[in-house]
């Protein structure tokens, strides 16, 4: 599944569950099949328009890629 | 429905007070509020509480009964209202349904929360339970990253920078080192504001309230009884409340917060007053983003204009529209569930004059409160006014 960056955040400070994983970056993504969801970038940062595609879902989190 | 008046206000420290419980807290400010009003506490006929996350931080539920007794008020029904950031904001609105509908005469709303007895990663994750636990937080999200998402989608669609972000906090804080009862009482430059420790970016430390322990109460009375309190009544010329989904991800547009939009619609209609009747308002500035998308909510401001306002001054102390003369969350701290209760003292104190001289504003008459729950799934309006 491919789509949109809408919004995207660097996160430094991480709640208890997360902080190992710190700094990660959480998006919005704008699906191409019209729904919006929230995940997280696996590799390269993304910014605001960049196109993503789905990699993995992994404890439960939705996992993009920038495509090149 | 009849008219509603503030007759008595009280509020503690906003600051981190490691030898006070979340009761001794709301006992504080309820034994202040009886000082400024002359109220006893067997006058009290319904006690309404804002707390987000008692239990979660202190580890004690059944806190509306817990608290009250502890001031004598017992007897009546006493509620917790949670609505996250706006949960005495939601008390505050459901005490004056009450006592506008004639249900009962006096009303003591409070609010309370206990934060900083949790290290920060503890405290970030209990916040993060105003968010979608099962979506975003389970993804990782923050508050500070829900509103960290909602400044880039500003900045990309209106152009607003990070000097717009920082202009808040710098006005904020300069409120804030005149109140007396604010928790971080210093001026912050421009250039400190931008060279902050990075939170969620773009946000960084200057761009996020404090974590704070702190408790405010009010006393609600139809203005038929307001004589027999010693202070000048504040009539609630209109109050809202509204709601959005509590997911970002849901929303269509997240620079706009729809709840803010509707509640301050329906406070304005109610109190037949147009924006521009209004002298100063007290925003929820949980972030800088959040007071400039505020601005432009309430209608004080074009869609996009909320950053180049705070800029130019509009909004400074003696600006043309005085926002946060307390400080704000920013500055004055922001201990959850009291912040909406906290607004209402704040603002009463400018609408009888009594605040300190140097944080006085010259025209006082009508002032306008927002209280803002998680990324904007709660939003109480208020409008008070002093009675001529």
């Amino acid at each position: 599944m491919q789509g949109t960056i809408y919004t995207e955040t660097v996160i430094h400070i991480a709640p208890e569950a997360f902080v190992a994983e710190a700094p990660y970056q959480l998006v919005i993504v704008d699906l191409d099949s019209g729904s919006r969801v929230t995940g997280r970038i696996d590799g390269d940062r993304v910014s605001i328009g960049d196109r993503v595609e789905e990699t993995v879902l992994h404890n439960g989190i939705r996992f993009f890629r920038k495509l090149a | 429905m009849r008219p509603v008046a503030v007759v008595g206000i009280g509020k503690t420290p906003f600051g981190a007070f490691a030898d006070k419980t979340l009761r001794d807290l709301t006992q504080e400010a309820i034994r202040h509020l009886f000082a400024d009003c002359g109220a006893s506490p067997a006058q009290v006929e319904g006690f309404y509480l804002g707390n987000f996350a008692g239990p979660e931080f202190m580890g004690q539920s059944h806190l509306a009964p817990y608290v009250a007794s502890a001031s004598g008020i017992t007897g009546v029904p006493c509620t917790r209202f949670e609505n996250a950031c706006a949960s005495s904001g939601s008390a505050f609105y459901h005490a004056f349904n009450a006592v506008a509908a004639g249900t009962l005469d006096v009303a003591l709303v409070a609010g309370v929360e206990k934060m900083t007895s949790q290290p920060t990663p503890k405290v970030t994750e209990i916040l993060a339970e105003a968010g979608d636990v099962s979506g975003e937080g389970k993804a990782g999200a923050t508050f500070p990253a829900l509103f960290a998402m909602i400044a880039r989608r500003h900045m990309h669609q209106y152009g607003t920078t990070r000097e717009h972000l920082a202009a808040v906090a710098v006005k904020n804080h300069a409120n804030g080192a005149l109140n007396p009862l604010a928790h971080l009482r210093k001026n912050i430059t421009l250039e400190q504001a931008l060279a902050g420790k990075p939170v969620a970016d773009p946000l960084t430390v200057f761009d996020c309230s404090l974590v704070s322990d702190g408790a405010a109460a009010c006393l609600l009375v139809p203005l038929e009884r307001a004589a027999e309190f010693r202070k000048p009544p504040i009539r609630i010329l209109g109050i809202a409340q509204a709601s959005d989904y509590v997911a970002l991800d849901q929303k269509p547009d997240i620079t706009v917060l729809e709840a803010n939009k509707r509640a301050a619609a329906k406070a304005l209609a109610m109190a037949r007053v147009r924006s521009s009747d209004i002298d100063l308002l007290e925003v929820h500035d949980c972030f800088t983003i959040a007071e400039i998308i505020a601005l432009e909510d309430l209608g004080f401001v074009a869609k996009g204009d909320g950053g180049p306002a705070t800029a130019s001054g509009m909004t400074a102390l003696h600006g043309s529209l005085p926002v946060n003369t307390s400080g704000g969350l920013k500055s004055k701290g922001h201990p959850v569930g009291a912040t909406g209760v906290g607004q209402i003292c704040d603002l009463v104190l400018q609408l009888r004059r009594e605040a300190e001289p140097e944080r006085q504003v010259a025209k006082a008459d009508i002032a306008l409160a927002q209280n803002l729950g998680g990324s904007g799934a709660t939003s109480v309006v208020t409008i008070l006014g002093r009675v001529q």
